[in-house]
């Protein structure tokens, strides 16, 4: 009995097997990316969503929080689209070539294509498919090995559009690509995005996605990242949304020797949230930076999942992720470490800070290190607690009253992950947005 | 000095405080006029740090009897935000790093939400920035200390100038100096003491708590305190503190241990 229960598909996963055979004659592609697209299915079919008893979803039992799988979001129409037009504004007012995406969906009048500097293509990934562009063949599901890993099998089985963007052989973009993807429909609906990025030899560019959703959507995002050897590539993620929005996210990159790389997670909204990033080192002199904040309230979930694998020799990665709990959150946070057998002279640390501002918030952190070679540095760091009540009697002996006290010192703690942003006016938004936050919870 | 059928700026009366259920001040009583600089001294233990504390309204320091009244008012309810508009200002032993809120900010902050509470517009930020740079100028701070978080990577010399020159952007009536001469050599604590005679003023009262005599030579008091055992064991003049210096706490801990 229990084990016919156990094979037995949940309604969310029998929905999202419909869903696919029903929309395949409609999803862009043919030959290798409708191949790619069958095996990622069937690999879906077999694993079904993560749950519980995966170990890298232990915190994040995405069967169960799903109870159900919405329909597959249609073509979006105008009034969708005339809603999307201040999508993304969390970004600030910074000069970024605005590329939309409403309801997962290229919207060429929003975006802005025009006079696109030397070296740097830009592309809907449905068109690209449908037209079967040379880098889709080269890097498109190969980016990162993601066996056993449901939620890209399923992204990949039901991608549908993004963005491709190309920055050519040392070619150095002034103003930041920012790729903007909101969910504006007026039904709840299931999202599928995937976007490629290939940052070639000695490029350079900043690129800022902003995630936001109506009520009640789901939202399945993958990006897959190819940063060249000596290039130096900045790329920052924004999520908000409803508190009933699921919003999961795969980032899988694969950076050269002699780059700098820098990515930040910032999440400020969503009901339940699934950030991995899977980060692979393949040359050597390589300097990463992966950090993130979060700031969560009432019941989000937001997890936040990072494997950084140094595959070659002498990359120094950086993690560092702060989360501010209130109310009863729950903030988890997993990072693997993984060096392998002749990635020799690894500088490898990870620090993740959680900042409790209720007895009800939960901070689950769960780091890890796999090393197989010996000459390395590795470490990592944990931190969950309370306001400092020290420092806060000292801010209010000056006459700075609760809240306020406790908002500067919030701001100071998410601060301090935010600083490792190098775009200043970006900086300041992220800085804005936490303010706000605090405003909102009484700060 | 002191005046007739005026109010007192402070009085504590009969104070009793707990810190971790154990009873640290156990009846202690103080006034202070305006215009009035008065010393606290005692030995290590005597309850000096948790006079300070209690008055500034650290939490987990439970006055469990008696009242301190700020003109005539009980300030042992208010927050220690409310005190502080109210015009106490304690300038602290161990002044805390706070990582990530720059000096500046922490300045404009306090100095704004004080002003807002007592009913008065903000400071504009160009005269903000000239009283900071003038009064930070007289304390020897450098003005690059002012961009760097607040105390972090501070000398200890640098904290305590940083705590005066709070103590002169604040404006308090009732200034508490807690041990602000541990830990300074003797040009810092030159410094210091010049910033806190130029705050002196007929409107303004101080309480300077210490355990050395030295201080004294640049702070000069008006009334002199030995604090012991949680009470006020003695009271004088300045000379007081001269012969504090000579003879040591000896005599007052054996005086405090009989009449407890």
């Amino acid at each position: 009995m229990n084990a016919e229960v156990r094979s037995m598909k949940t309604n969310a996963e029998q929905a999202l097997a419909e869903a696919f055979v029903s929309a395949k004659p409609t999803l862009p592609g043919d030959g290798q990316v409708s191949a790619l697209r069958e095996a990622a299915f069937r690999s879906f079919e077999a694993e079904g969503l993560p749950h519980r008893r995966i170990e890298e979803w232990k915190y994040t039992d995405l069967r169960a929080l799903m109870r159900d799988a919405k329909p597959i979001a249609g073509t979006p129409d105008a009034a969708a689209k005339s809603r999307a037009k201040s999508a993304g504004l969390l970004v600030g007012d910074i000069d970024a070539r605005r590329i939309v995406f409403v309801d997962g969906m290229f919207v060429p009048e929003l975006s802005d294509l025009a006079n696109l500097s030397p070296g740097l293509t830009i592309r809907s990934m449905a068109e690209a498919m449908a037209a079967g562009d040379p880098q889709l063949a080269a890097h498109l599901g190969k980016v990162v090995s993601s066996e056993r890993e449901g939620v890209l099998a399923l992204n990949t089985a039901l991608m549908r559009d993004g963005a491709l963007v190309r920055v050519a052989k040392g070619a150095t973009l002034e103003r930041p690509i920012h790729l903007v993807f909101a969910a504006t429909g007026a039904r709840p609906a299931s999202v599928f995005t995937r976007s490629l990025v290939v940052i070639e030899e000695g490029a350079r560019a900043m690129l800022v996605e902003s995630h936001d959703a109506a009520a009640a959507h789901q939202v399945n995002t993958a990006l897959e990242l190819v940063v060249g050897d000596g290039a130096h590539f900045d790329h920052i993620k924004i999520t908000s949304g409803p508190s009933d929005l699921i919003h999961v996210s795969s980032l899988m990159a694969a950076i050269g020797a002699r780059a700098r790389f820098n990515d930040f997670a910032f999440n400020i909204g969503g009901g339940v949230v699934r950030n991995q990033l899977f980060v692979r080192f393949d040359g050597e002199g390589t300097l990463a930076g992966i950090r993130g904040a979060s700031l969560l309230k009432g019941k989000q979930h937001v997890d936040t999942t990072v494997v950084a694998e140094h595959k070659a020799g002498g990359c120094q990665s950086r993690e560092m992720f702060a989360a501010v709990l209130d109310g009863e959150s729950r903030g988890v946070f997993q990072g693997k470490i993984i060096v392998q057998p002749h990635a020799q002279q690894t500088d490898a640390k990870m620090m993740t800070r959680a900042l409790l501002l209720s007895e009800e918030a939960e901070a689950d952190n769960k780091p890890e290190l796999e090393i197989f070679a010996d000459d390395v540095q590795c470490g990592h760091g944990a931190t969950t607690g309370a306001l400092d009540q020290d420092l806060k009697f000292y801010l209010m002996a000056r006459g700075i009253p609760e809240p306020e006290a406790e908002a500067l010192l919030v701001q100071a703690f998410v601060g301090e992950a935010i600083e490792g942003i190098e775009h200043a006016g970006l900086r300041d938004a992220l800085m804005e947005q936490v303010v706000a936050w605090l405003k909102a919870r009484g700060g | 000095m002191r005046r007739k059928h005026e109010v007192p700026m402070l009085e504590v009366k009969n104070l009793h405080v707990n810190v971790d259920d154990r009873e640290i001040l156990k009846g202690l009583d103080l006034t202070v006029n305006k215009g009035e600089v008065h010393a606290i001294m005692g030995p290590n233990g005597s309850g000096k740090s948790t006079l300070a504390y209690v008055m500034a309204g650290k939490p987990g320091y439970q006055a469990t009897e008696g009242e301190i009244l700020l003109d005539g008012e009980n300030v042992l309810a208010m927050e220690p935000d409310e005190r502080a508009a109210k015009g106490v200002f304690l300038a602290f032993q161990y002044p805390l790093e706070i990582p990530g809120v720059a000096t500046m900010t922490f300045l404009r902050t306090a100095l704004n939400a004080q002003r807002k509470k007592r009913g008065q517009a903000e400071l504009s930020t160009p005269e903000f920035l000239k009283t900071v740079r003038e009064t930070a100028g007289m304390l020897e701070i450098d003005q690059e200390m002012l961009r760097r978080a607040v105390n972090v990577g501070f000398s200890g010399g640098e904290k305590k100038r940083n705590e005066i020159l709070q103590m002169a952007l604040l404006q308090p009536r009732l200034c508490v100096l807690d041990e602000t001469d541990s830990g300074l050599d003797i040009d810092a604590l030159k410094i210091v003491a010049d910033g806190v005679n130029r705050l002196r003023s007929p409107e303004r009262a101080m309480i300077v708590i210490t355990h050395y005599q030295r201080l004294l030579n640049h702070i000069v008091p008006d009334v002199v305190h030995v604090l012991s055992r949680g009470r006020i064991a003695k009271t004088g003049g300045k000379e007081l503190a001269l012969e504090l210096e000579a003879k040591g706490y000896a005599e007052f801990q054996d005086e405090a241990a009989l009449a407890s």
